[in-house]
C-alpha cells in the first residue's frame, strides 16, 4: 500500500507503512515532531489534536487513534505548522499567549490546533469545538477568552490547501481508479464493490472506518490486526441521498455530517449528536461504525430505532434490508453474516416528534449511562403511535415495547404516564457498572418518559437550557 | 517594577507552538530503551510463582527484572520504606508492579508486560472502611485524636444537636502529562535523571539508594511538568528508580512513561473520606460543640497519608471558631492504590466536613447557611481596614479566636471579604430569585451557596519549610536563576524571576529561567503545600541581594557614595552622580574581581508544631477566599450544572495577578470537578473501573460556570512574606466546595428533609438526595 499526504505543507509518501501505527506515534518517534502530545492514547483528552484538511472540509482529529493509511489524500497540520511561514504566531496562538490560556502547557498544542481548525471554518461555538480538549490547569476561562478574541482576526490563508494539490496527491496514489482487487491482507479499497469482494473473501478482516473504536483495540488492548480494510477511500459509502420517503445515509458518513443532514429534521436527534462525542471524534466516527460495532451504549441506534430506521447490509453482491432493532440480537451478537457489512442506514421521513435524552456523568464527550429516545405521535389527545428505545438498559439497544403498549391508544395525560411506568420493569433489567447503578438506570429511564410529558406541557426540564 | 504585574507565563510562546519540552520530548540517543511494569491482577495475596519466559522472549525485549534482580534497596516510598518498587512476594493492590520489562520500544515493553504468568494465592482484600475496621488495618497504632475544650460536656449543654454521616470520594490528578522519567548512564556509574517530578531531591535520594550510590553521583533535572497537583510529589519515584536500575543493568539510556491507563491503575489519588459528625448549637446557629470522626482510606502504603490526614484535622475548623471540639482520625490501610498528595493535601477533606455541618445546622434552623457561617466566623483581625464587629458578637461568650490546635488566628479577613463578595455577587437578591424560581418550577430547581476558605500555609513537617537558590550575574548583565522549586504550570518560575528582576532593577527578559537541577541547589523540598513562591522567592531574593550588595559596594567607590545609596531601577544602576546600565555595572564589577554569583537560603520563621499533641503554630499564616456558586438540578434525572460562580480570593499583595487568577479559576473548576463529575469506582475485587478519561470525567470546557467572576481581595500579608504576597496554589481548590453546597441547597428545595448529599454529586447521587429531601429516607 502506498499513501500520500501533506504534513505541514510538505508531501509525504509512505510505502507499506505499519498499518496500525498511529499518526501520533509516527510524528513523535519518526519525525521528531514532539509538539503533538499523548495525554490518553484513546481520543478522550485532545492533547494529540491535529488539523486535517481535505477538499471542502477542515477538521480537528485525534492523532492518537488515527492510523497512517487514513491520512491518504489529506493535509495534516501539527502545532509546529500552525504559525505563519514568516514566523508570526497564528491568531489563536497569539490570543492564547495574550489571555494566559496556557499554564502547564501540555494540553495547549491540542487546544491550539482545535482552535485553529475552528478559526479556519469560522466556527464560534467554542465550548462545543473544544469539548474534546481537556485542560486540568486553567478551568478553561482564559482559553475561551482567547478563542473569542481570535474570532475577529482574519483567516490564516497559509493553512489553506488548494484543491489542485489534493487532486495531485490523490492522483499520486497507486490504487488508480480503485477497480482493481486488493492484493495483500491490508488494503484500502476505493469503492464499495471492491470492499464487498475483499470482505467476502476475507471475512476475518477488520474494517476500519473512523478508527475511534478500533483505534483502542490497538492502543489499549495491544491487539495485532493482520487483515484490515481501510474504508476511508470508499467515497461511494459517504453519500447522503434524499429519496422520496427516506434519507439514505452511507455507512461512512461521519457523525458531524449526519449532524448537518439532520439539522432541519429532528432537532433533538441533532442535540444528541452534538453531545455524542467531541468534535474530533464526530469528525472521524461514522454512522456505520456506531451501528455495526454493536455496542449496547452506542448513542445513535436507540434514536434511529425510534425513528423506524432500516439497515442496508451487503455481502458481495447480495443486499438485504432489515429494521435496525432486529440487527441487535444479543450482547456482542448482531444479525450479520461473516463478510457482510453495513452499507447504509435509511431513515424514514416523518413529522418530528422525536425526543432524545442522553444521560451521563459529564455533559460533553461522555458515554451514556442511559440514552432514551421517544417518538410518540399524539392525535386529538390520543397516543396513536409510539416507538421508544433505550441504550444502556440492556445488552443491546432495545425497544421498550411494553411501555409503548401502555401508551398507545391511551389519552396523552399524566395519568397515562404514571400507569405506563411499571412497564419499564417488564422491558428492562439494567445492570450496575461504573456509570450508574441498575436502580438509578431504571428510575432515570422512567423519569425520561415523565420528562417527555413535562416538556410537552411547556414545563422547563432541561438544565442545559437554563440561563444564569 | 517587576513584581505585582500581570506578566504572561514565561513559556507561553513555547506552549502554543509545541516547542516546550517535557520529559518525553527530550531527544534521546538511538539506543534508548523503554520500560513497562507487569501489574498485579488481584488486590491481595502472595505470589507463588512467576513464569516470565513469554515476557523475556517477546519481540523487542532486552531484559526482565524482578525484585530478586535489584542490587540495593527495593523501595520507592517517600516515608517509611514500605513501598517496594517490585513486589517482594506480597500483592497489596490490583495494579501493583510485579516485574519490569526493558524493551526497544514502548509498545514492545507494554505488550510484553502483559505476558507474565503469575501464580498467586489470593487472600480476601481489605477494601471498604468496614473491612479495614474489622481487620484493624490501619497506619499508626490507632486513631489520632486531637481536641480542644470539652466537646462532650458542651454537647450535653447545647440546646440543639444534629448528626450525620458524610462521604466524599477521592480524585484522580489527571495531570495531562503522565508520569515519565529518563535515565542517562554516565561515566563511573553516575546517573543523570530527567523526571517529571515536583520533588527532584526525593528522586535523587531514591535513585541513589536503589543504585547504592551517594547522592552526589545522581543528578536530577526537571524543566517542567505537564501538571502535577500533588500527583508528582512521590508518585514519580517508581519510574525514576526503574529507569536508573535498567540503565545500570543495560548501560543504555532508559525511558519510562506510563500509558494513561497504567498511570491511573498504578498511582495514588486523593484520599476519599467518610465523616461522622455530631454538633451542638444554639438557635442563632452558633456551634457549641463539635465531634468529628474521619475515616480515610489510605491504600496499601503509608506514602504521605499521615500528614494528609493531619491536615484534614487541621482544617476541620475552616473559618469557624469552635471552642469545644474533638476530632478523631482513622488512617485505614486498604488494598488500593496508595492515596497520596493532591492539591489541598487533606485540607479539602477536613474543610468540607465543617461546611457540611454549617449546611445541616442551617437546614435544622431554617436559616440561610450564610448567616450560620457568619455567626461562627473567627473574629476579624484588627487594623484600620477591619469592619466593626456585628452587634451580636457581644453576646458571644466563648469566642477565643484560637484554632482547635491552639494557634491564634490573627489575620482573619473573611468578615470583610464575605461582605464584599456578598455585595458584588448580589447574593441576597439572588437568594430571593432562587426561592422564587423554586416556588414556580416543578422539575428544575436552583441552589445557591457561599462558602469560605481559610487555608494554613506551611509544611506541617516543619523542617521542610526551607529553600535554596543559586544566582549568577554574567558580565553582560544577564542573570541566570536557579532554585529548588519546580514548574508545573503554576508560573512559579516567572514569579521568582520577577523577584530577581526586581532586586536588580532589570526586566524579566534579562533573567534566564533554568531547569530545576539537584546539582545546582541541593536538599530541596517538594514544590508542594503552596509554598513554591513563598520559599523560593525569598531564597532567590537573598541570593540576588547578596550580589546586588557586592555590586553596590563596588559602584559606591566610583560614585563616591555609600553602598546603600546605590540604586537599581529601570535597568540602570545609579551611584552618586554616576549612572550606568546594569550590564555596564556587571562588567565593571567583573573587571574589579567582584564575585557575581551567590547562593541564597530561606527558612520560614516562627513555626512550632507538636503533631502528637496536635498543638502549636504549624502555619506561618492563612490564605483566605470565598465563592458563591449557583446551580440548577433536574429532579427527574439528577443532572446538574453550575450556572455562575463569583469568587473573591486573598493572594496577599499578588506577585502576579494574572497568574494568581489563573490558579484561582483552575483551582475552583478542579475543586468543583472533585465534587461533581469526577467519580472513582472500584469493583468488589478492588479493580479500579475508572482508569481512563473515557470513564473518569474531569470537567470539560462547558462545565465551567457560564458566568465566572474572579477577583483578588487586596490584602497585604501581615507576615513578612515575599513582597507581602500569599501562597495561592492550593487554597482556591476549596472554593469548589461551594458547588456541592449549592447543589445541596437545590436538593433541599425539593422537600422538607435534609438531603444529605454526598460527593461527588453525580446525577445519581443528586437524584438520591432529591428523594431524601422529599421522603426523608
Amino acid at each position: 500500500m502506498e499513501i500520500t499526504f501533506l504534513l505541514n505543507g510538505e508531501t509525504v509518501r509512505l510505502t507499506d507503512p505499519d498499518p496500525t501505527q498511529t499518526l501520533l506515534d509516527w510524528l513523535r518517534t519518526k519525525n521528531g515532531l514532539t509538539g503533538t502530545k499523548e495525554g490518553c492514547n484513546e481520543g478522550d483528552c485532545g492533547a494529540c489534536t491535529v488539523m486535517v484538511s481535505e477538499p471542502g472540509r477542515i477538521t480537528a482529529l485525534n492523532a492518537c487513534i488515527l492510523f497512517l493509511p487514513q491520512l491518504h489524500g489529506r493535509a495534516i497540520h501539527t502545532v509546529e505548522g500552525i504559525a505563519s511561514p514568516d514566523g508570526a504566531l497564528h491568531p489563536v496562538q497569539q490570543a492564547m499567549v495574550n489571555h494566559h490560556g496556557s499554564q502547564c502547557g501540555f494540553c495547549t498544542p491540542g487546544f491550539v490546533t482545535s482552535m485553529a481548525a475552528a478559526h479556519q471554518n469560522g466556527q464560534t461555538d467554542h465550548d462545543d469545538r473544544l469539548a474534546g480538549n481537556l485542560c486540568r490547569c486553567t478551568g478553561y476561562a482564559p482559553i475561551i477568552k482567547a478563542a473569542k478574541a481570535a474570532e475577529t482576526e482574519v483567516r490564516a490563508d497559509w493553512l489553506d490547501t488548494p484543491d489542485f494539490i489534493f487532486t495531485e496527491i490523490l492522483r499520486g496514489g497507486p490504487e488508480g481508479t480503485g477497480a482493481e482487487p486488493p492484493t495483500g491482507p491490508v488494503c484500502a479499497p476505493q469503492t464499495g464493490d471492491v470492499l464487498a469482494a475483499f470482505y467476502a473473501d476475507n471475512p476475518d478482516a477488520t474494517l476500519i472506518a473512523g478508527a475511534t473504536d478500533v483505534g483502542l483495540w490497538v492502543t489499549k488492548h495491544l491487539r495485532d490486526l493482520p487483515k484490515i480494510a481501510f474504508l476511508n477511500r470508499c467515497d461511494d459509502l459517504k453519500q447522503i441521498d434524499e429519496t422520496g420517503d427516506s434519507l439514505r445515509v452511507g455507512a461512512m458518513v461521519t457523525i458531524d455530517r449526519l449532524y448537518d443532514a439532520m439539522q432541519n429534521r429532528h432537532p433533538s436527534f441533532v442535540e444528541m449528536l452534538r453531545r455524542f462525542a467531541s468534535a474530533q471524534i464526530r469528525a472521524a466516527a461514522t454512522i456505520g461504525g456506531n451501528i455495526a460495532n454493536g455496542s449496547p451504549i452506542g448513542d445513535t441506534p436507540p434514536a434511529l430505532i425510534a425513528l423506524g430506521a432500516t439497515l442496508e447490509l451487503r455481502h458481495r453482491d447480495t443486499r438485504r434490508t432489515l429494521p435496525l432493532e432486529d440487527f441487535f440480537l444479543d450482547y456482542g451478537k448482531q444479525d450479520r453474516k461473516p463478510g457482510e457489512f453495513v452499507e447504509a442506514i435509511r431513515i424514514p421521513k416523518q413529522a418530528d416528534h422525536l425526543k432524545v435524552y442522553k444521560l451521563s456523568k459529564r455533559f460533553d464527550q461522555d458515554i451514556s449511562a442511559v440514552l432514551g429516545a421517544f417518538n410518540i405521535t399524539i392525535e386529538k389527545g390520543i397516543v396513536t403511535n409510539s416507538r421508544i428505545a433505550f441504550g444502556g438498559m440492556a445488552g443491546i439497544p432495545k425497544r421498550a415495547r411494553h411501555v409503548e403498549a401502555a401508551l398507545t391508544g391511551q389519552p396523552w395525560a399524566g395519568a397515562t404516564i404514571t400507569k405506563a411506568l411499571p412497564a419499564f420493569e417488564q422491558d428492562f433489567t439494567p445492570m450496575s457498572d461504573m456509570r450508574a447503578s441498575a436502580g438509578y438506570r431504571l428510575s432515570a429511564a422512567q423519569n425520561m418518559l415523565r420528562r417527555v410529558w413535562h416538556e410537552d406541557q411547556g414545563t422547563p426540564a432541561n438544565v442545559l437550557e437554563v440561563a444564569p | 517594577m517587576s513584581v505585582h504585574r500581570s506578566l504572561g507565563h514565561d513559556s507561553g510562546t513555547l506552549h502554543v507552538t509545541g516547542a516546550a519540552r517535557y520529559v518525553d520530548d527530550i531527544p534521546t540517543p538511538s539506543n534508548t530503551l523503554h520500560l513497562a511494569f507487569g501489574l498485579a491482577g488481584i488486590a491481595a495475596g502472595r505470589i507463588t510463582g512467576m513464569d516470565l519466559s513469554d515476557v523475556a522472549s517477546a519481540e523487542g525485549v532486552i531484559a526482565v527484572l524482578t525484585a530478586d534482580d535489584l542490587p540495593f534497596a527495593n523501595d520507592v516510598s517517600p516515608s517509611v520504606h514500605d513501598e517496594p518498587l517490585l513486589s517482594d512476594g506480597t500483592i497489596h493492590y490490583l495494579g501493583q508492579p510485579l516485574f519490569l520489562v526493558i524493551a526497544t520500544s514502548q509498545l514492545y515493553a507494554r505488550k510484553a508486560a502483559r505476558l507474565g504468568k503469575i501464580s498467586v494465592q489470593e487472600t480476601p482484600p481489605i477494601l471498604t472502611v468496614e473491612d479495614a475496621l474489622a481487620a484493624d488495618s490501619r497506619f499508626e497504632g490507632g486513631p489520632v485524636v486531637w481536641s480542644a475544650g470539652d466537646a462532650k460536656t458542651a454537647m450535653k449543654a447545647s440546646p440543639h444537636t444534629v448528626e450525620g454521616r458524610f462521604e466524599v470520594g477521592g480524585q484522580e490528578h489527571f495531570y495531562l502529562e503522565g508520569q515519565s522519567s529518563l535515565a542517562l548512564p554516565q561515566e563511573n556509574g553516575d546517573m543523570v535523571v530527567h523526571c517529571s517530578t515536583q520533588h527532584p531531591s526525593e528522586i535523587q535520594h531514591k535513585v541513589a539508594d536503589a543504585l547504592g550510590l551517594p547522592m552526589h553521583a545522581v543528578r536530577v533535572e526537571t524543566r517542567r511538568m505537564g501538571g502535577g497537583f500533588g500527583g508528582k510529589e512521590s508518585q514519580g519515584n517508581a519510574l525514576a528508580v526503574a529507569c536508573a536500575l535498567a540503565a545500570r543493568a543495560t548501560g543504555r539510556p532508559c525511558k519510562m512513561r506510563y500509558d494513561r491507563d497504567d498511570d491511573m491503575m498504578i498511582t495514588g489519588k486523593r484520599h476519599d473520606i467518610r465523616i461522622y459528625y455530631r454538633v451542638g448549637f444554639d438557635k442563632s446557629g452558633r456551634l457549641q460543640a463539635v465531634d468529628f470522626k474521619h475515616f480515610l482510606r489510605c491504600g496499601w502504603a503509608q506514602d504521605l497519608s499521615l500528614p494528609v490526614a493531619d491536615r484534614a484535622m487541621l482544617h476541620a475548623d475552616n473559618a469557624y471558631d469552635l471552642p469545644d471540639i474533638r476530632i478523631e482520625s482513622h488512617r485505614l490501610k486498604t488494598n488500593h492504590q496508595s492515596a497520596t498528595a493532591f492539591r489541598g493535601f487533606g485540607g479539602p477533606q477536613g474543610m468540607i466536613g465543617i461546611e457540611r455541618v454549617m449546611d445541616h445546622v442551617a437546614h435544622e434552623l431554617g436559616m440561610d447557611p450564610l448567616a450560620v457561617r457568619r455567626a461562627n466566623y473567627y473574629s476579624e483581625a484588627g487594623g484600620p481596614s477591619a469592619p466593626p464587629h456585628p452587634p451580636e458578637d457581644i453576646f458571644r461568650q466563648k469566642k477565643k479566636n484560637r484554632t482547635p490546635y491552639g494557634m491564634e488566628v490573627t489575620d482573619f479577613v473573611l468578615g470583610a471579604l464575605t461582605d464584599k463578595l456578598e455585595g458584588s455577587s448580589g447574593y441576597q437578591a439572588r437568594r430571593a430569585a432562587v426561592a422564587e424560581w423554586n416556588a414556580t418550577h416543578e422539575v428544575l430547581k436552583r441552589g445557591l451557596a457561599l462558602t469560605p476558605v481559610k487555608f494554613g500555609i506551611s509544611f506541617t513537617l516543619t523542617h521542610l519549610n526551607q529553600a535554596g537558590a543559586l544566582v549568577h550575574v554574567y558580565q553582560d548583565g544577564s542573570v541566570m536563576l536557579n532554585h529548588g522549586g519546580t514548574e508545573m504550570g503554576q508560573g512559579l518560575f516567572l514569579k521568582v524571576a520577577q523577584v530577581a528582576a526586581e532586586v536588580f532593577g532589570i526586566g524579566v527578559a534579562q533573567v534566564k529561567i533554568t531547569a530545576t537541577d539537584t546539582a545546582k541547589v541541593p536538599n530541596t523540598s517538594a514544590t508542594a503545600a503552596s509554598s513554591g513562591s513563598d520559599l523560593n522567592g525569598m531564597a532567590v531574593r537573598a541570593a540576588c541581594q547578596t550580589i546586588r550588595d557586592r555590586i553596590a559596594a563596588h559602584m559606591a567607590q566610583s560614585g563616591h557614595c555609600a553602598p546603600d545609596e546605590v540604586t537599581f531601577a529601570g535597568g540602570q544602576v545609579r551611584a552618586g552622580q554616576k549612572q550606568v546600565s546594569f550590564a555596564q555595572a556587571a562588567q565593571s564589577a567583573y573587571q574589579a574581581r567582584v564575585s557575581l554569583s551567590s547562593t541564597g537560603f530561606y527558612k520560614t520563621p516562627d513555626l512550632q508544631w507538636d503533631r502528637v499533641k496536635g498543638k502549636g503554630r504549624p502555619f506561618y499564616y492563612f490564605a483566605y477566599g470565598a465563592a458563591v456558586t449557583e446551580v440548577v438540578i433536574d429532579t427527574l434525572t439528577g443532572e446538574n450544572r453550575i450556572l455562575r460562580a463569583d469568587i473573591l480570593h486573598d493572594a496577599g499583595r499578588s506577585l502576579n495577578p494574572a497568574l494568581d487568577i489563573g490558579q484561582i479559576e483552575g483551582g475552583y473548576v478542579q475543586g468543583a470537578g472533585w465534587l461533581t463529575t469526577e467519580e472513582l469506582v472500584w469493583d468488589g475485587q478492588g479493580r479500579l473501573r475508572t482508569h481512563a478519561p473515557s470513564t473518569y470525567k474531569i470537567p470539560a470546557c462547558s462545565d465551567r460556570p457560564d458566568v465566572f467572576n474572579v477577583d483578588l481581595f487586596d490584602n497585604e500579608n501581615r507576615e513578612n512574606t515575599i513582597h507581602r504576597s500569599k501562597a495561592v496554589g492550593e487554597p482556591p481548590f476549596m472554593l469548589g466546595i461551594s458547588a456541592l453546597m449549592a447543589l445541596s441547597d437545590a436538593c433541599a428545595a425539593c422537600g422538607p428533609h435534609y438531603p444529605g448529599l454526598d460527593g461527588p454529586a453525580t446525577p445519581e447521587r443528586v437524584l438520591a438526595a432529591v428523594r431524601r429531601a422529599r421522603d426523608g429516607i
